[in-house]
């Protein structure tokens, strides 16, 4: 056995002249593509190609996995960096994988990719810079090309294998939606020559090295032609041009991913291969040095991986599983989270008020259930053993040995403490007592519990079955116990938690506050509600403010704000919004619910502004910029989230980012609010917000937190981070 | 700089531009090459004497390819010494190619020139020559693309124009076409098509409709919702103009220009190269201007082309009698007359595109033609003629008779 720099891939070569690259990385569960395995895979390249007893190559894996892409936790430590770096060494250093695969596929040799696991990104692109790929049944099999998700694109060839092996229509939905293909899917679309049982992978490689063996790419062969044609083919072009638009459409020019990887398509198609990696390393170096790749990777990936991962457990605290979850409130939010709960295995006991009100909780899962079986996507066996452990009730006796409650009734203090009183009669000492609420401070409601230690906040997201945040609340008083065990069942849930301390609107709903009162309140500046809108979307914001409003409701919206007033009547500051609220309020506007709000609604729920708002708030003769409103949008968020870190609510600016994208819907390509202003640069974030805020009002002044990291050069991320 | 005449125009009657369309058994060339046989004809021409000609083509690909205005002054049995070329302006061509025969005369480097254009839609389809605006991932998103339907009917939202304001103005269109036609107010210019064999194939134009009327072009169905809706044009446009809540759309095959097939031809000369062949001169060409504007909404040009032209000649709005304008879509022509408080009385007097079809590269040569002769029939002095560009773009020609 010869071996190579870092061991990272075994290499031996048998009687027959096959040598087999066994890549399995010591140390790390998956295989995954960082400099040294480079310098690894670069050393048996060069083996193969100088060792005349070498016939051919077999590319496997030691793990389960192939190959599971680029390292991104390595790439995330050094992406500050890379922004930097001089343009030409940013395209060598972003070519150095494309580069190596050129060479293996020039080896003058045969080599074949037996894919005995998940082979994604760089793991997938060494299969198509093989010369032939076989694929192993083993069930979970993946292969696929999913850089565009972290605002990246397969810069290792992919752009340039794929649709010169598929066709460049055929590619398309895999580079630009990263969209990935079980073995059978693979074999049927053509990413894969062959598809055999798991037992029979290696023989099957070698089979195809001792039968058939070509050591020469399609591609590399004179006159090769793309499948169904280049990128000005008739055939093709079209799908250029609709391509073109609906990326557009989607992305509002925020991302420059997928044009990116439009673009090496078009261009890449038409170019000699050599010359089409070169362009796919220099469309690679663009996205690397951009802010959205760095944001993306970061918050999408990395930080959403560690808070998964318990970043906030405290240590020494030996795990928790949830058995049984009690639930009380058998409303929207009670019924979901009961619903996701059974999912993950947890009996549950739903109680509410009255037997028809909990089974009517049940209800829900009942139906959310029913689709999945009725889409094949759930046997009708599981979908029963799911639901045979929601058990809707009325007594709270039946929570004498819950593991943990989640008490999630109407969003009143009275109300909830009530209920609290209630649990601590029955609840077993080691029960930790979980509030769902979005603002009320826990601290407080941990005054109704006895043992105000196992108190904590659990604020869910609507739906609860399907949005992937927790926001975890802090009271003063909460143990580290009862955090590391909610913290654990938020893990069962397979849900991502932040952490944060408690405050007015902890961080979500502050966070997101901050954008639908400064848009509301754009409405009484007399900025036209069609512009407002827009430019909310075009930011990235997933709705308009006006019609998020209108969901909610006006009354709901009214209701949240006298709450607030009441419970901080020291910090309380009417927000800009509160007239407009009330405004509509007294015309009975309360939103969709009644088919009338901001909006008009009709009878097939198509909604159109309400031409009478122009009247009650008359348009300002000169409106600004959609450049200014964008950026007045995205800042107001971003100067909130810096309070909100400013007061100590935010553990860590991962938290914030995290939140903000996964709980209340600020646009991914920023990642999330302190990457955004990373990289914006703090200076530049300073003085744009200091022109808002002169232009539009002090929510947009810049905190002094922001001040003080400018005159002492951090940043929230990367080597000068402020913590 | 000389002074720059007119001394005659010919087209030929525009073919409906489909399989079943008269003209579409003749080639580009063939039917390129008619106009230019005309003038020779009709004013006893020595071809020797031409120093240039201009043809607009907008695809210029395949049979429409090469250097269509050069194959069509061979075809045409002009002498060989007659040098062509072909430029491309977009739905300007046929304009823009008078003009650039007139510069050559105003700048002393022509006596005697020749523009026109040719564009058979029939053989050669619209985006037959592809091109980066659509296809090009990084100059599609560069200039937010969108198809020019939805142009149109952004630029009508923009306006607050309903569906019945470009209905009725469409429906007047095709009564002012056929009663033009009745009354034989375009015979001085039409040349019927013959075939090599000189059986005629087509006299008059094909597309109108004279019982056209509001309420029958209500039952059409607008033609870029889908495109708008589902392909995701619409969101295109509102990124550009987010002041717009929604684009409304009202444009449809009834109030849109037709596709025709179709080509035509101007003589333009100096004083003394008229004298010397004994031509009359009908006009003279007092200015002509090309504008770039915002190009997703693409199709407010005429009037900043005007705006830029009645400038060059020191003329305002007023001095205008008679106004010619591409009716590429009604919307364009009712901006027009809003933005320069034109009449509905001076605009397109005898109908246009939305009647008699738009042949892309010659459309802007045969207008200019078709309002010269309105101006000899009434005894009126002036007029400008102009026309929307892909891309954003305008074109615009003042001519005075003389």
């Amino acid at each position: 056995m010869t071996t190579n720099p870092g061991n990272i891939i075994r290499y031996t070569v048998d009687a027959d002249g096959i040598a087999t690259l066994m890549i399995d990385y010591p140390g790390k569960t998956m295989n995954v593509i960082d400099l040294a395995f480079m310098d690894g895979l670069s050393a048996c390249i060069e083996q193969i190609r100088a060792d005349e007893q070498v016939k051919g190559a077999i590319i496997t894996s030691g793990k389960d996995s192939f190959v599971a892409g680029a390292d991104l936790m390595g790439m995330e430590a050094n992406i500050d960096k890379m922004a930097g770096l001089p343009v030409a060494e940013l395209v060598e250093q972003c070519g150095s994988l494309s580069r190596l695969l050129r060479r293996l596929e020039t080896c003058g040799k045969p080599v074949v990719a037996a894919i005995n696991g998940m082979a994604l990104g760089g793991g997938f692109e060494i299969c198509l810079a093989s010369h032939y790929r076989v694929a192993s049944d083993a069930p979970g099999l993946t292969v696929g090309l999913p850089e565009a998700q972290v605002g990246l694109l397969p810069g290792a060839g992919g752009t340039q294998r794929l649709p010169r092996l598929l066709g460049i229509i055929a590619a398309m939905p895999y580079l630009m939606e990263g969209k990935q293909a079980t073995a059978k899917q693979a074999l049927k679309a053509g990413m894969v020559n062959e598809v055999v049982p798991a037992a029979e992978l290696l023989a099957a490689a070698k089979r195809w090295l001792l039968d058939q063996p070509t050591a020469v790419q399609p591609w590399d062969v004179k006159g090769f032609k793309i499948p169904g044609g280049n990128p000005l083919d008739p055939r093709v072009a079209p799908a250029f041009v609709v391509g073109n638009t609906m990326v557009q459409a989607k992305t509002f020019h925020n991302m420059p991913a997928p044009l990116a990887i439009q673009s090496c398509l078009y261009e890449g198609c038409m170019l000699p291969i050599d010359k089409a990696l070169r362009l796919e390393s220099k469309y690679m170096a663009e996205l690397s040095r951009g802010p959205v790749a760095r944001g993306m990777i970061r918050t999408l990936f990395v930080n959403k991986g560690k808070a998964e991962k318990g970043m906030h457990r405290p240590a020494g605290i030996a795990p928790f599983t949830c058995k049984k979850l009690g639930l009380i409130g058998a409303g929207m939010m009670g019924a979901g989270i009961a619903l996701v709960a059974a999912q993950r295995g947890i009996k549950v006991v739903l109680i509410d008020r009255d037997d028809d009100t909990a089974a009517k909780g049940k209800g829900h899962a009942e139906k959310v259930l029913a689709r999945l079986v009725e889409k094949g996507h759930q046997t009708r066996e599981k979908a029963d053993a799911i639901l045979a452990r929601i058990t809707p009730a009325t007594d709270y006796e039946l929570l004498r040995d819950a593991d943990l409650v989640v008490e999630a009734v109407f969003e009143d203090r009275a109300i909830k403490a009530e209920v609290t009183r209630k649990l601590d009669a029955v609840l077993p000492a080691h029960c930790v007592l979980a509030t769902n609420t979005s603002a009320l401070p826990i601290t407080l409601l941990a005054q109704a519990s006895r043992n105000p230690e196992r108190y904590i906040g659990l604020h869910f997201f609507s739906p609860a079955d399907r949005m992937p945040l927790v926001e975890v609340i802090r009271g003063k008083q909460t143990s580290d116990d009862t955090l590391a065990r909610a913290l654990d069942f938020i893990g069962q849930l397979k849900k991502t938690p932040i952490v944060v301390n408690d405050s007015p609107g902890f961080f979500t709903s502050r966070f997101i506050g901050a954008f639908v009162d400064d848009c509301l309140g754009m409405v009484a500046e007399g900025i036209a509600p069609a512009l407002i809108e827009n430019c909310a979307k075009h930011a990235g914001m997933p709705v308009g403010p006006l019609a998020i409003t209108d969901e909610l409701s006006i009354d709901l919206a009214k209701h949240a704000g006298e709450a607030q007033a009441r419970e901080f009547p020291d910090t309380y500051k009417q927000g800009r919004s509160v007239p407009v609220i009330k405004q509509l309020f007294e015309l009975g506007r309360m939103g969709r619910k009644v088919g009338k709000g901001f909006y008009d609604y009709d009878a097939a729920g198509k909604k159109q502004l309400w031409p009478g708002l122009a009247e009650l708030y008359p348009q300002r003769e000169v409106q600004p910029s959609a450049h200014d409103l964008k950026q007045r949008i995205l800042y107001v968020q971003a100067v909130e989230g810096a309070r909100a870190m400013e007061a100590g609510v935010l553990l860590a600016p991962a938290d914030g980012d995290v939140g903000a994208i996964l709980g209340v819907g600020f646009p991914a390509y920023t990642g999330g609010p302190f990457c955004f202003i990373d990289g914006i640069g703090l200076s530049a974030f300073v003085a744009e917000a200091n022109r808002l805020a002169d232009l539009f009002g002090e929510q947009l002044r810049p905190p002094q937190l922001l001040r003080d990291m400018v005159s002492r050069g951090q940043t929230f991320y990367g080597p000068t981070a402020r913590h | 700089m000389q002074s720059t005449y007119i001394y005659d125009h010919v087209r030929t009657p525009r073919g409906k531009g489909k399989p079943d369309g008269s003209l579409h058994e003749v080639t580009p060339v063939w039917l390129a090459s008619r106009p230019l046989v005309a003038l020779r004809e009709r004013n006893g021409l020595d071809t020797r004497a031409v120093d240039d000609v201009v043809y607009g083509c907008v695809v210029p690909v395949g049979e429409q390819g090469g250097n269509v205005g050069r194959m069509a002054v061979l075809q045409a049995d002009f002498d060989q010494s007659v040098p062509a070329l072909q430029i491309n302006r977009y739905c300007g061509s046929g304009l823009e190619a008078v003009s650039f025969a007139a510069a050559k005369v105003m700048g002393g480097q022509a006596d005697l020139a020749i523009g026109g254009g040719v564009e058979m839609m029939s053989r050669v389809p619209m985006g037959a020559d592809g091109g980066a605006w659509a296809q090009d991932p990084q100059v599609a998103h560069k200039t937010y693309f969108i198809m020019q339907g939805i142009s149109a009917d952004l630029l009508a939202s923009l306006r607050g124009h309903s569906r019945a304001d470009v209905d009725a103005y469409s429906a007047e269109s095709h009564v002012r076409a056929a009663r033009a036609w009745a009354e034989g107010r375009f015979d001085k210019s039409v040349v019927p098509v013959q075939d090599f064999l000189g059986l005629e194939l087509l006299g008059r134009d094909e597309t109108i409709r004279p019982g056209t009327t509001v309420d029958s072009l209500a039952a059409l169905k607008p033609a870029f919702t889908e495109m708008g809706e589902k392909y995701g044009y619409d969101s295109v446009a509102l990124q550009r103009y987010p002041q717009v809540e929604q684009i409304h759309h009202i444009h449809h095959a009834g109030n849109s220009s037709g596709i025709v097939d179709g080509a035509a031809a101007v003589l333009v000369g100096n004083a003394e190269a008229g004298s010397r062949l004994g031509l009359m001169p009908r006009a003279r060409i007092r200015a002509f201007a090309a504008i770039g504007s915002e190009p997703t909404l693409m199709l407010d040009g005429p009037a900043l082309a005007a705006r830029r032209a009645l400038a060059r000649a020191g003329m305002q709005a007023s001095d205008i009698d008679l106004w010619e304008l591409n009716e590429a879509f009604a919307s364009v022509v009712l901006t027009m007359m809003e933005e320069l408080k034109i009449p509905h009385e001076r605009m397109n007097v005898n109908g246009g595109a939305i009647a008699m079809g738009h042949p892309l590269g010659a459309t802007g040569a045969m207008i200019l033609g078709t309002v010269l002769d309105e101006l000899e029939r009434t005894g009126k002095q002036t007029a400008l003629i102009s026309l929307c560009v892909a891309a954003g773009m305008g074109s615009a020609m003042i001519i005075e008779r003389v």
